[in-house]
């Protein structure tokens, strides 16, 4: 039987950058907010946003700030110099 | 007309301060000596402790007597020494104690400077005029951007502000660095193309959300190439929006009028690029987590209480409870089949009584008990009512049984 999902099949959490897994949990707020869905969907839209907190809390404690120089079509990554 | 008996001027008296005030009257009165430029050299230059700045002002044929006053002094950002040409801003005032005139001095660039500031003063109203530095061209600063990019040089402490600004506030964002001369005559076409190369696509890499034009504080020399046409068109044609911070607090370039944002300090132009903080978003993350924790238990609740509701619905609806009615619906219909049936028994059995009284009564077996007695023929066994049924034996019948007779 062909799951029923209306949305678009969810990425593991793991794998999504903290622009799309906070995009997503303010999606689900909305959702839960609306109250008119299932039982088991406001449950798995609850574990779901649960995991897309605790996804964009670990991508916001190991942010490091990436600098790349671009030269011409050439990006590379650019060397501090250390002080 | 009559001849006046007196000339008509006559020559007047004055005390010395009356007439130093007149002086000095006449001196102030005149604008053109209160906002003034002096050209000369300085020579006999003295800084006493008061801190106040004396100097005399000359050139080939003449010399001014200058002072500047403490408060002017402290926000000199040049070294004074005699034998150096500058040009003095200030007014000519008199100081009376000593009969002389001389010029109140509030600023002092070096010379050429104020052609400097000639060109820039053109170069801004013919931008300005062209609506180079409208406000409506003006775009908003994305609040949460992804991608920086950064025009400065690679070696500048601008660079190292930013980059520490940025790591403090969002080190979640990419910094696409542009690197760029920011002085001297090749700084102005490479600061155009550090600009123009963050605004073209690059393969594999998404354009910049907003860019950073920035360099250190320096001499208005040192930030002149943030002043060149081409920079500050480049910037106006920019379609990423740019802030610029460019020198420090004080200083403004036209950089700075056409960029999207002027940002006082390089420093201060890394805070505007990053509105929201990597802490707000751990705020906002925070209370999105107890929203839909506090969403999901409101659903949770609700369907709980729609649960009940529909609990006591099937309760009321079941077949148990059907079934609860229709056993009673038996009961209470066996209940009067049996009631109506003993009914009926006791009735029957009555009339069964009153029957079987009557039966008896009628009996004529009842009247025996009364001496009658009944003969019947033994032969045809037929009751004998008239003497002359009597004939051969016979029975007769008493109450209490029966003997034979013969007729004789």
């Amino acid at each position: 039987m062909p799951k029923q999902s209306t949305k678009k099949t969810e990425k593991p959490v793991e794998e999504l950058t903290y622009e799309e897994a906070l995009a997503e949990l303010e999606g689900i707020v909305e959702i839960l907010e609306g109250e008119q869905g299932q039982l088991e969907e406001a449950i798995k839209l609850f574990e779901r946003g649960q995991a897309l907190a605790a996804r964009c809390g670990v991508l916001l404690e190991a942010a490091q700030l990436k600098v790349k120089q671009v030269a011409g079509d050439d990006v590379s990554a650019f060397e501090e110099e250390s002080e | 007309m009559q001849p006046s008996l007196f000339p008509a001027q006559v020559p007047q008296t004055y005390t010395v301060s009356k007439l130093t005030f007149l002086i000095r009257k006449l001196l102030e009165e005149n604008e053109s000596l209160q906002d003034v430029w002096a050209l000369g050299e300085i020579s006999n230059l003295s800084r006493p402790a008061s801190g106040h700045v004396y100097f005399t002002l000359k050139d080939s044929n003449a010399a001014l007597k200058s002072v500047m006053w403490k408060t002017s002094a402290a926000r000199l950002n040049l070294a004074l020494r005699d034998g150096m040409e500058v040009e003095v801003h200030g007014r000519i005032g008199v100081y009376e104690p000593q009969g002389q005139y001389q010029l109140y001095a509030d600023q002092i660039r070096p010379v050429g400077e104020g052609a400097l500031y000639q060109e820039f003063m053109r170069l801004k109203a013919q931008l300005e005029a062209e609506g180079l530095f409208d406000s409506e061209r003006k775009r908003p600063i994305p609040e949460l951007p992804r991608r920086i990019g950064l025009v400065t040089s690679a070696t500048g402490a601008a660079l190292r502000d930013i980059l520490n600004t940025l790591r403090r506030r969002l080190p979640l964002v990419e910094v696409l660095l542009a690197p760029s001369p920011v002085q001297g005559v090749e700084a102005p076409p490479a600061l155009v193309k550090a600009i123009q190369l963050l605004n073209y696509q690059l393969p594999n890499y998404e354009l910049p959300d907003v860019i950073i034009l920035a360099r250190g504080g320096g001499s208005i020399e040192d930030l002149w190439a943030f002043n060149d046409e081409r920079v500050v068109r480049a910037v106006a044609a920019s379609k990423i929006p740019i802030i610029s911070g460019v020198g420090h607090e004080t200083d403004f370039t036209l950089c700075d009028f056409a960029a999207d944002l002027r940002a006082p300090t390089p420093t201060a132009a890394a805070e505007l690029a990053t509105p929201i903080t990597i802490q707000d978003l751990a705020a906002t993350i925070s209370n999105l987590n107890s929203l839909i924790l506090t969403h999901a238990l409101s659903v949770l609740s609700s369907k709980q209480s729609s649960l009940e509701s529909l609990k006591s619905q099937l309760r009321y609806l079941s077949p148990t409870r059907l079934i609860q009615s229709e056993s009673q619906r038996v009961d209470e219909l066996s209940r009067r089949a049996s009631s109506a049936a003993f009914n009926r028994i006791i009735l029957e059995s009555k009339q069964l009584e009153g029957t079987q009284k009557r039966l008896e009564s009628l009996s004529p077996l009842a009247v025996l008990g009364r001496g009658y007695a009944v003969v019947t023929r033994k032969s045809d066994g037929s009751v004998v009512s008239r003497v002359a049924q009597a004939s051969g034996e016979m029975k007769v019948r008493v109450s209490d049984g029966e003997f034979e007779v013969k007729k004789s």
